[in-house]
């Protein structure tokens, strides 16, 4: 214990001391993020010393192993240096799928000269990836996926398309599923393939949403030349290596709800009401109105609530419970019924969609809404999370 | 604060779910209902919980009690929930040795909390009149004052447990009008005091309430409960644990009927299949899980919030009843629909939890009223 203090005090000392004091207060900034690449965007001036000054010490990817140039930190370790990069409010160095998704991946399942090749450039910031998984026939049924990857000597040749792939157009190397095999059983004919985006035969078209221009993708593949030393896992053992890389996916998205918020001092719907409907002898002029966002902070309440009571509910040594296979639908449906909410309060004026005689945040507001609707779809859809709950937790027959 | 249950807390789930099971299953609250029996409740198995210590439980150890909290009250109340278990935890443990605890004189605590914490008397709190909806301030009943006390008249309505009680603590007005505030006093009243009428109501529940009618009934100085005008504001406190200790009852009701409906899907076959094959009633028994899980975390917070003081207490008083009385009524109105035709059958024990549910929702404050406390606690 004690040791860990120690670490917790030089961490925190030399971050007081070297962390560049203007990407302090940035850690909510939804544009903050450095994802690296061979095209990087630095968002801040200072993010690029922030990078190197972390790169150098290991700290762009702490809790991997340092033969991979990870820092080789332990967990307890690795909290702490989160804990103490969050307390200064700072982003973190480098992000990306690399870190979260596919790096975890690669240890769990590649060959040594593959964690030797790809890791160390996802902790230089080297190379940006993207995923390829869902196709236009297969969203929830992702078994179903028809991207075919024919032998060809030491290589594959790829043709199929790739959809919802968010930044395609900016990342350098795609994991993707690709189908190696059409006899038998759907999952048995998948194979976990690793490509480089500049592979020619590979094109890139955006992806317009309801809501405007988005990150998504399609990825289309017309006789691409991709090595078969690619493949991370089998060939044919896909299915069981795209799965695992799903179970790193979902503790990367519970991990960014603990990460500390720069919360506005005010709630946003409460200060919304009081300017778009506004109040008499204190209380909300429209009782419909009031009624509705004291259930949306009571849905709140008890949402945040049952998220503590399973994170205090391992702190104590159990399993994760039962509880939290809700979190995915009820956090989703919360934030679409607060969008909602959040139109009603604002009447009239939640309908701009650019230019004059909108405020930036009613503008803001429209788009979230619109783009609140994907929330309950993408990542497992609601109805497929509720088939979930009905199967593995209340053990319903098939 | 810790949303878990730890070691003694796990012990006493343990043991309150035994015993519910064992000596309160739903067929014992069938049979207090279908025999009319006066009382609603039996004598013999309160004090076979005060035994075992529940009735114990709030009261400081100086007044005889454990010294425990709320905490530890609601694991008990839940488990009476799961059995629909009716005796008189929430009127004369929660209302009347709250109400004691809180403003008892030397006196009248020495007279009572021994008593009601060994289960030998029971103790009523009359609070509600016809009309007043969920305002403890709602008080018409009167107090005049007269050369040696109060003379009491006025009627009270649905008097939890107030049939068979040894006493009734009852509101009445000593100032003001009906709805203020202040003005409003308690006095405990014996029940054999001369103009007092306990009549035995009959309620879609099957519960013990009474209408109690008060006459001209004599009330000495001594027989002030609290501060005499300061009534709506010690009742409040008061009410508020009932509150959270009530919402614990409703978590075990509504965790029994999804139990019993859950055990259904799985057994009931048509069209050749098992019915919890059908992605239907696979989303709607999902959704009444979610539910369950959400209502569980807020009733321990709101518990731990008041064992510790904190300042939000209120707000999660408030949230945990509002929620409970929603899901409540939603998992019991389910499991009638989705048990099909015998849903609708007395015989079939899920229609008690669908008519407790919606009586639970309408004690101590709706969800809309909930709802409309919590805004002005918030500040809108």
């Amino acid at each position: 214990m004690a040791e860990l203090e120690e670490f917790r005090a030089s961490v925190r000392s030399w971050l007081e001391e070297n962390a560049p004091k203007g990407l302090m207060g940035k850690i909510g900034d939804v544009e903050g993020g450095f994802w690296g690449g061979r095209k990087p965007v630095y968002p801040y001036p200072e993010s690029k010393a922030w990078f190197e000054m972390m790169l150098e010490r290991g700290w762009t990817v702490p809790h991997w192993p340092k033969e991979y140039g990870g820092g080789g930190l332990n967990k307890d370790e690795a909290k702490i240096l989160n804990e103490e990069i969050a307390r200064l409010k700072l982003p973190l160095p480098l992000t990306g799928f690399g870190i979260t998704m596919i790096g975890p991946t690669l240890l769990q399942y590649g060959t040594e000269e593959q964690k030797k090749k790809f890791l160390p450039e996802i902790v230089r910031g080297e190379i940006r990836w993207c995923q390829g998984y869902s196709e236009p026939n297969a969203g929830s049924d992702l078994a179903n996926i028809q991207t075919r990857a024919m032998v060809d000597g030491d290589d594959f040749i790829v043709n199929g398309q790739k959809v919802w792939t968010s930044y395609g157009n900016l990342a350098d190397w795609i994991f993707m599923l690709v189908r190696t095999q059409t006899e038998g059983k759907k999952q048995v004919g998948i194979t976990f393939l690793l490509a480089d985006m500049t592979t020619p035969g590979v094109d890139v078209r955006p992806i317009k949403l309801i809501s405007g221009n988005s990150p998504f993708c399609e990825v289309f593949f017309e006789d691409v030349r991709v090595s078969r030393a690619n493949v991370l896992g089998t060939a044919g053992g896909g299915w069981e290596v795209a799965k695992a890389l799903l179970g790193h996916e979902r503790t990367m998205i519970a991990g960014m709800g603990s990460r500390v918020r720069t919360g506005k001092a005010e709630n946003p719907m409460e200060a919304a009401a009081k300017k778009y409907v506004g109040l008499k002898d204190g209380k909300i002029v429209d009782p419909i109105i009031r009624d509705r966002l004291a259930q949306a902070q009571m849905d709140e309440s008890c949402f945040a609530l049952t998220v503590q009571r399973n994170s205090d509910n391992m702190k104590a040594g159990h399993n994760p419970g039962p509880e939290s296979s809700i979190f995915k639908i009820y956090g989703t449906e919360l934030n679409q019924r607060r969008n909602e909410l959040m139109l009603s309060i604002l009447g009239p004026e939640c309908l701009g969609w650019e230019g004059e005689g909108f405020d930036k945040d009613e503008l803001a507001l429209c788009r979230a809404w619109l783009r609140s609707r994907g929330n309950t779809i993408e990542g497992g859809t609601s109805e497929i999370q509720l088939n979930i709950i009905a199967k593995r937790v209340l053990r319903l027959p098939d | 604060m810790e949303l878990v249950l730890n070691e003694e807390q796990t012990m006493l789930n343990n043991t309150a779910r035994e015993f519910i099971k064992d000596n309160s299953p739903i067929t014992r609250m069938r049979k207090l209902r279908d025999d009319n029996d006066p009382l609603g409740y039996s004598k013999e198995m309160w004090q076979e919980m005060a035994e075992l210590g529940w009735t114990s439980i709030l009261f400081s150890e100086d007044d005889g009690g454990l010294g425990l909290g709320m905490a530890e009250v609601v694991v008990v109340t839940e488990a009476m929930g799961r059995g629909l278990a009716p005796e008189p935890f929430l009127s004369c443990i929660m209302l009347a040795g709250q109400a004691l605890a809180q403003g008892g004189s030397p006196e009248q605590k020495e007279q009572w909390l021994g008593p009601i914490i060994e289960g030998s008397q029971v103790l009523a709190v009359a609070y509600q009149e016809k009309g007043g909806r969920y305002d403890l301030a709602h008080v018409a009943a009167k107090a005049e004052k007269t050369s040696n006390g109060y003379r009491l008249s006025g009627e009270k309505t649905q008097v939890l447990d107030g049939f068979g009680a040894d006493a009734i603590i009852v509101s009445a007005r000593t100032s003001g009008e009906v709805g203020d505030a202040e003005g409003v006093t308690l006095f405990l009243v014996p029940k054999d005091a001369a103009g007092l009428t306990v009549t035995r109501q009959s309620r879609v529940d099957a519960r013990n309430v009474a209408l109690v009618k008060l006459n001209n009934v004599e009330a000495q100085e001594s027989s002030v409960v609290g501060e005499v005008g300061q009534g709506v504001e010690l009742l409040g406190r008061v009410v508020d644990l009932a509150t959270v200790a009530l919402c614990g009852e409703m978590l075990g009701g509504m965790n029994a009927a999804y139990e019993r409906t859950l055990g259904y899907l799985k057994e009931r076959v048509q069209f050749d299949v098992v019915i919890g094959t059908f992605q239907g009633l696979k989303h709607r028994a999902a959704r009444m899980f979610m539910e369950l899980e959400l209502t569980r975390s807020v009733v321990m917070a709101a518990a731990r919030a008041l064992d510790e003081n904190a300042p939000n207490k209120e707000i999660l008083v408030s949230t945990a009843k509002a929620r409970c009385s929603d899901a409540y009524t939603h998992i019991a109105n389910e499991a009638v629909q989705m048990l099909g035709g015998i849903g609708m059958t007395d015989e079939e024990d899920v229609g008690f939890y669908m008519k407790r549910a919606r009586a639970a929702e309408m004690t101590f404050g709706d969800a809309a009223y909930h709802r409309d406390r919590f805004a002005t606690l918030k500040g809108y």
